[in-house]
Formats: C-alpha cells, sequence, structure tokens
C-alpha cells in the first residue's frame, strides 16, 4: 500500500500535460510525469520517493505512435517494452527491452520510462544512442527536437516540465547487423554487469553500453580504437578501454575488475562476430 | 482531461461486469480488487512486481495488479481468476499436479491465460519467457509448463474447449 496519497491526472495532449505540470509545481505539489508507473508505484510504497501529483502521459494520442513515416521509423514514448518486441520493428530494440526486468512488467513498463527513470541502467537506451535518433519534447515553450546523445549525457538534461514525447530514427538502421549481448550476476532476470549493443553500420561498428558505469554511453573515442581494422582485435580492445571516459562500477553486482574482465571478452567477441559477418 | 483528487468513486470493468469502488488515488488495482471489491483470488507477495501472485489480464495481457494503479484501469477490462471458469489451463494445473500450497497458482494461472490468447502457437522458448515472470516458492516449476504446454495442447486441438 502507498503510505501517502496523490492526485491523478490523465491529459489527452501534450499541451494539457505541460500546463497541469506547470500549475502543480508552482503550487509545490511535486508531480511526475507518469508512464507505466512500475518504477514510481514500487518507490513510492517504500517510501524512497515521494510526490503530490502523477501526471498519467499514455491518452496522449502523440505518445502511442508507432509508424515508420517519411523513411523514419516514429515511436511514441508510452510504448510498452512488449509493444516494441511483439511490432519487431527495430529488432535491437526490441532485444534490449525484453531483457530488461520480466515478461510481464515489460507489457507495463513504457520506452520513456525506462530512459527517464531513475533506474541507472536505461537499457532500451542504448540502441538510440546508436541510430543518431531524435527525440521530440514537449516543454513549456511548446514542442522541440534533440538529440538523444545530448539528452542522455552522463544525466537526462530535460527541464522539468518538459518529457519526451517521440523518439525518430532513419529507417535505413532497423536492418543493420546488430548484436545485443546482457551479462547479469546470476539470475537471467536481474540488473546488468554489463550489456551491449553494437550494430554494423558500413565498415564502421557503433558500441553503447549499460551496466559499465553509472549511466550508459557511447564514446567515439573508443568506436574509433574499435575501428582500427590494422590491427588485431585484442589489442584494439585493449586501447578501447584505455581510452574508456567513465568509471567502472564497483558494486555488490561486480567488482569494477570483474566487470572489465567481462566488458573485455564480450567487446573481443562482439567485434570478432560483426566483422566476420557471422551474425 | 480526466482528474482524481482525492479519494472517490471509479468504475472498473472486472471480469465482464461493471463495478464501482471507492478507492484513493495512490491505491493500486491489488488492493482495490481484493479489498474493496473482494476479489481475493489475486494474492499479495513481494507488491513490488518481482513475484507475479498478483498477475491478472488486462486487456487480455497479464500485468501485476501492484505496479498499477486503481484509476489507471478504468476503460480497461481486467480479468481476475475469478473470471476463469473450468478452462482449460486450471484443469492441467489439476491433472499436472502444478501446486502445492497454491499461494502463487492464481497469478500463474492469469499469466499462461494470458499466453495461450496471445500466443497460442507459443514456442518452449516464448513459454519460458513468460514463466520467467513468476515464482513458486513450493518450485512447482517443472509441473506448471507440462500443465501450460498441456494446455496449449488442448486448445489447439479444439479451440472451443
Ligand atoms: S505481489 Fe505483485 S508481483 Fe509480487
Ligand atoms: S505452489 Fe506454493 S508457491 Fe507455488
Amino acid at each position: 500500500m502507498i503510505p501517502f496519497d496523490f492526485e491523478y491526472y490523465r491529459p489527452s495532449s501534450t499541451s494539457e500535460a505541460v500546463q497541469i505540470f506547470m500549475e502543480l509545481d508552482a503550487a509545490g505539489k511535486n508531480p511526475r510525469y507518469y508512464g507505466g508507473g512500475t518504477e514510481l508505484i514500487s518507490m513510492a510504497r517504500m517510501n524512497s520517493l515521494s510526490f503530490g501529483a502523477v501526471i498519467d502521459i499514455k491518452a496522449i494520442p502523440e505518445c502511442n505512435v508507432l509508424e515508420i513515416d517519411n523513411g523514419h521509423l516514429m515511436l511514441g514514448t508510452t510504448l510498452t517494452l512488449t509493444r516494441l518486441h511483439e511490432s519487431n520493428l527495430f529488432p535491437l530494440l526490441a532485444q534490449a527491452g525484453s531483457r530488461v526486468a520480466d515478461h510481464t512488467i515489460q507489457s507495463k513498463i513504457t520506452l520513456g520510462g525506462n530512459l527517464c527513470g531513475s533506474i541507472i541502467y536505461k537499457e532500451a537506451l542504448l540502441p538510440l544512442l546508436l541510430t543518431d535518433t531524435e527525440a521530440l519534447i514537449a516543454g513549456p515553450s511548446g514542442m522541440k527536437t534533440r538529440q538523444v546523445n545530448a539528452i542522455f549525457n552522463q544525466s537526462v538534461q530535460l527541464e522539468p516540465a518538459e518529457f519526451i514525447v517521440q523518439l525518430h530514427m532513419a529507417e535505413k538502421y532497423l536492418a543493420l547487423p546488430y548484436i545485443h549481448v546482457k551479462k547479469t550476476k546470476q539470475d537471467k532476470i536481474n540488473y546488468p554487469l554489463v550489456t551491449i549493443c553494437a550494430l554494423k553500420n558500413g565498415q564502421e561498428i557503433r558500441v553503447a553500453f549499460s551496466g559499465v558505469s553509472d549511466f550508459p554511453f557511447r564514446c567515439s573515442n573508443m568506436e574509433a580504437a574499435l575501428n582500427e581494422r590494422s590491427r588485431p582485435i585484442d589489442s584494439r580492445v585493449a586501447r578501447a578501454l584505455e581510452v574508456m571516459p567513465v568509471r567502472v562500477l564497483n558494486n555488490l553486482e561486480g567488482s569494477a575488475d570483474f566487470r572489465r574482465f567481462i566488458l573485455t571478452n564480450l567487446l573481443t567477441s562482439v567485434v570478432g562476430s560483426l566483422e566476420a559477418d557471422a551474425i | 482531461m480526466k482528474e482524481m483528487l482525492t479519494e472517490g468513486l471509479i468504475y472498473l470493468n472486472i471480469n465482464g461486469e461493471v463495478r464501482k469502488t471507492l478507492v484513493r488515488p495512490a491505491d493500486t488495482l491489488l488492493f482495490a480488487l481484493r479489498e474493496r471489491l473482494g476479489l481475493t483470488g489475486a494474492k499479495p507477495g513481494c507488491e513490488n512486481g518481482d513475484c507475479g501472485a498478483c498477475t491478472v489480464l488486462v486487456d487480455g495481457w497479464p500485468v501485476k495488479s501492484c505496479l498499477m494503479l486503481a484509476v489507471e484501469a478504468c476503460d480497461h477490462e481486467i480479468t481476475t481468476i475469478e473470471g476463469l471458469n473450468n478452462t482449460p489451463i486450471q484443469r492441467e494445473f489439476v491433472e499436472k499436479f502444478a501446486f502445492q500450497c497454491g499461494y502463487c497458482t492464481p497469478g500463474f494461472i492469469m499469466n499462461c491465460q494470458g499466453l495461450i490468447n496471445i500466443h497460442p502457437d507459443a514456442s518452449d522458448e516464448v513459454i519460458n519467457e513468460w514463466l520467467q515472470s513468476n515464482i513458486c516458492r513450493c518450485t512447482s516449476y517443472e509441473e506448471i509448463t507440462a500443465a501450460v504446454k498441456s494446455a496449449l495442447n488442448t486448445v489447439n486441438n479444439d479451440p472451443v474447449s
């Protein structure tokens, strides 16, 4: 049982959602945008988060879009991970989402919730980082677009009243060769020790990571090292780890050394497989 | 815009019937079903989305009712274990001895029923993927898997069963 009360709003347009957010915020009600709500409900139940109002954005039509239009895949952010998996329009994203929590919860967790919640792993972000994805954002000054790489850069860089309505990526990326691999400490359903998503765009390999540090990332210096084909793969991987721009997580799930060990092995096999077209 | 600012009446479509009930906006669907509507088939276990004991169907899909607000469920079709009557999956749970204490059983059955509705042609891989959403502390996993496979067989060979 959630030990405190809050108000519930279900707007039917983006402008209505932003408007009510600003009014509630001004009234000191500490509102939250609400998608699937799984994280908000479980944190509220444990009293580790409190808020005075939730704004359920699932009834906003633009947030439910799932279509290819004008050479771009358009994904509403209230689509559930299950919906993305069942549609399979973007197989890498479908696969990354299908390893978040368990199957039943995936039909409640939304794409936007996985990206903007407080759990650090955000595994659905990795395919977006690899595909030059743009986000359509609703906020006090109306709608705007921004690159996902700029929004999710060491933290979620959105203003309090803003929320992501849709994500757009070029159709050309959807069918590229890819690899998704997730390693956990023990059970299949768990947070990642290391998750890697990789795409092969022409001869170029792109790689993004979750579980390695306290925020998912993609790094051009690491990719430059990994794509230096004149060198053997193990020396490229070693070089990529040298230039890795993050502090490796060291927690109960796994030590930093163990994560580095796994990362080395996974990267070696991911690069090898993509270069050999073995997928 | 729809809104609910404080405790009030909502209408829920449960097992084909519209039911009126009093909830706070902060009440979960699990709480409303059990404490307000007397539908105690969905069980509270972890209340954290981990165990699956509270699973119900919402628009045909399994949902952990501890992770859904009651007010959020308005305008959706909810099916609880009380809404199933002698279905193939219920019969197969009995036939295959797929429970011991029975606490996890309603949740498992609702998840399996969702699978049978949505993927009647489910492969072993899909079955395993779906069943991983529920926990059985009596470890009846082998028997539960046998039950769902058998129910899928029944449904595929005799869709009106
Ligand atoms: S009580 Fe809902 S998942 Fe455990
Ligand atoms: S039969 Fe006892 S918990 Fe599953």
